[in-house]
């Protein structure tokens, strides 16, 4: 017991001045290395994570350097690997994803907590919460078995033949590719925007509703223009969740995305993503080099989630109006 | 304390009120809202039992009595906010300048009921958007920044908030951030103010301003507050309405209830002997 006494700060002149072995009988001392263990753990994992990638990729590293990023040449054979289409595809099926996603599952999640009758949204809830956790293999299925023929002869041939003129929408309709990759991620992270926002939603007081009301708004304009706002902090959480979980997935994408390193601006082009790479090549590595690189670009996945994380959370304290509740909650 | 009178008290109280209209009331005096017969029920669970009233245009209405004794269900009733719980229902009826509120348009008539809540809750917003609120949905023509300053003036918290007008209201004190949903309510002009115990979360100092912002707001509306403070209902009200499980037991000026209460309950309330 003599080693945690130096590391242990004192807490303050009232505390120290009792005897730690005191201290320690009455549990707080105890509560508190414990508690700050479990919480120092979570640091060191992060740590030793990013440790180990950058020790594990050190050859790529030195061979391509900066070029790993910039190149969008990925040949086992020839040894050049570079990481611009994989990253392309995490980004544009993630950014598909949400932008599906965010609009029906806060709209879900606004029905659920101001307009249903109680036992119905109590009943969906816990659908939703059903359909979080089922396991993401089974989403791929429903991609590879529902979504992909769906995309190649409905959905792709009318986005074709209506938004055709813009780049996005353009080239043969495969059915797999970008597109039904971020259909494919929006149906899995659409359960966790509604049952985070439901659940922020409820828990905005009764009196700012009320207020609302007394002033004279309907309940839509009590609801969009008080209760949103209020919940605003909570919402842009689930979407942090949902961001998260869209980036990293792995196997659902795997099946759908057509696992071809190509950047088209076309959404239904084929494409790679980070993590689906990883999964597939990881264990038919033939190169240590080949190797190398996918804990590297197990690295850029990292960055990249720290990064656009960082630059969600910017963006919402930039543009939260003064005396939102995102600054207070 | 209460539990253990209550329900000896609930024995003997007559399933009717008769001094229903203030006892002395000049016949100048003009009724803004009637209350006329009301029955309210939580579901199977009554509430108020065949309330009748009048709110005195121009006035401050007091309701008192002990905790669940239906002063704050009847004051939501005045603005149909009772509508917002599931399975609550209202039998009787309630006149606003002689029309049955509860055959207007909700939205309209909020609009001319207004109300402030026991705690303060200021929206997550500034505190020019906050007294604006009100005026943007419902259309205002007028120019919002002089609508704006003239509710904050009449709530007497012009002077202090003027030069941070586009702070957010959450960094007022407690009692500044009630006077601010008092000037929320105030810039829709509605012709009744509801209060239910405006005063309860706040420190003496903010709510001896509260109460002298209450007696000077008389002349630009009606007012009915609720509060558990007996010293308060005597100091800013004109008329007081003492209740006791959802009956009216007595309805006076606020002079003659303290002085000479008519009912042996009033008496017992008053003084402090029970609730």
């Amino acid at each position: 017991m003599a080693t945690p006494t130096a590391t242990v700060p004192s807490a303050g002149p009232l505390v120290g001045s009792r005897s730690f072995l005191a201290k320690l009988r009455e549990g707080d001392e105890i509560a508190r290395l414990i508690t700050f263990l479990f919480a120092a753990s979570v640091v060191l994992l992060t740590v030793l994570l990013v440790y180990e990638l950058w020790i594990g990729s050190s050859l790529p590293r030195h061979k391509f350097g900066f070029n790993f990023f910039r190149t969008s040449v990925w040949d086992p054979i020839f040894d050049q690997f570079g990481a611009l289409p994989f990253i392309y595809g995490t980004v544009v099926t993630a950014a598909v994803a949400l932008i599906l996603a965010v609009p029906l599952g806060i709209g879900a999640a606004i029905f659920l907590a101001e307009l249903a009758p109680a036992r119905l949204s109590d009943t969906l809830e816990f659908f939703i919460d059903l359909l979080a956790a089922v396991p993401s293999v089974i989403y791929g299925l429903l991609g590879v078995f529902v979504v992909v023929p769906l995309m190649r002869s409905y959905i792709q041939p009318a986005l074709k033949s209506t938004l055709g003129f813009l780049p996005l929408f353009q080239g043969p309709a495969y059915g797999v590719g970008f597109l039904t990759a971020g259909m494919v991620l929006a149906i899995m992270v659409i359960p966790y925007i509604i049952s985070v926002s439901r659940e922020v939603l409820l828990s905005v007081p009764r009196d700012q509703r009320e207020a609302a009301l007394s002033l004279g708004a309907t309940r839509w304009e009590s609801t969009w223009k008080v209760v949103v706002p209020f919940a605003r902090g909570g919402i842009f959480g689930s979407i942090f969740l949902a961001l998260a979980r869209a980036l990293g997935e792995t196997i659902a994408v795997a099946m759908v995305i057509g696992n071809q390193p190509i950047i088209k601006a076309s959404l239904f082009s084929s494409g790679y993503s980070i993590a689906a790479v990883i999964a597939n090549e990881l264990t038919e590595a033939t190169s240590n080099l080949h190797y190398q690189s996918l804990i590297e670009l197990g690295l850029v996945l990292f960055l990249l989630t720290f990064i656009l994380n960082g630059l969600a959370r910017i963006l919402i304290v930039a543009t939260s109006q003064k005396g939102s509740a995102v600054g207070n909650a | 304390m209460q539990a253990s009178v209550r329900p000896a008290l609930s024995v003997n109280i007559p399933p009717t009120v008769t001094n229903t209209a203030p006892r002395d009331s000049t016949p100048a005096l003009s009724m803004r809202m009637t209350i006329s017969k009301v029955n309210f029920f939580y579901g199977s669970k009554q509430s108020l039992f065949d309330i009748s009233m009048g709110i005195a245009t121009n006035k401050v209405t007091a309701l008192i009595g002990p905790s669940g004794c239906g002063k704050s269900t009847l004051l939501r009733t005045l603005n149909r906010m009772h509508e917002t719980i599931r399975n609550a229902r209202l039998e009787g009826e309630i006149l606003l300048d002689g029309q049955n509120i509860l055959k207007q348009d909700v939205t309209s008539h909020r609009r001319r009921v207004g109300m402030v809540f026991q705690r303060p809750n200021p929206f997550p917003k500034s505190i020019f958007d906050n007294v604006a609120y009100g005026l943007r949905i419902n259309g205002s023509k007028a120019p919002l920044s002089e609508a704006v300053e003239k509710s904050l003036r009449r709530a007497a918290l012009w002077d202090e908030v003027k030069d941070h007008l586009h702070k957010s209201a959450y960094e007022l004190s407690g009692g500044q951030q009630q006077r601010l949903c008092i000037a929320r309510a105030l810039a829709v002009d509605p012709e009744v103010l509801l209060l239910d115990e405006p005063c309860s979360a706040l420190d003496p100092i903010s709510t001896a301003k509260i109460e002298e912002l209450l007696v000077q707001l008389k002349d630009l509306c009606t007012l009915v507050i609720v509060t558990h403070n007996m010293q308060q209902a005597a100091r800013v009200s004109d008329f007081t309405a003492f209740l006791l499980i959802g009956q009216l037991i007595e309805f006076s000026p606020t002079p003659q209830l303290f002085t000479t209460p008519g009912d042996p309950r009033t008496e017992a309330y008053i003084t402090g002997r029970f609730g």
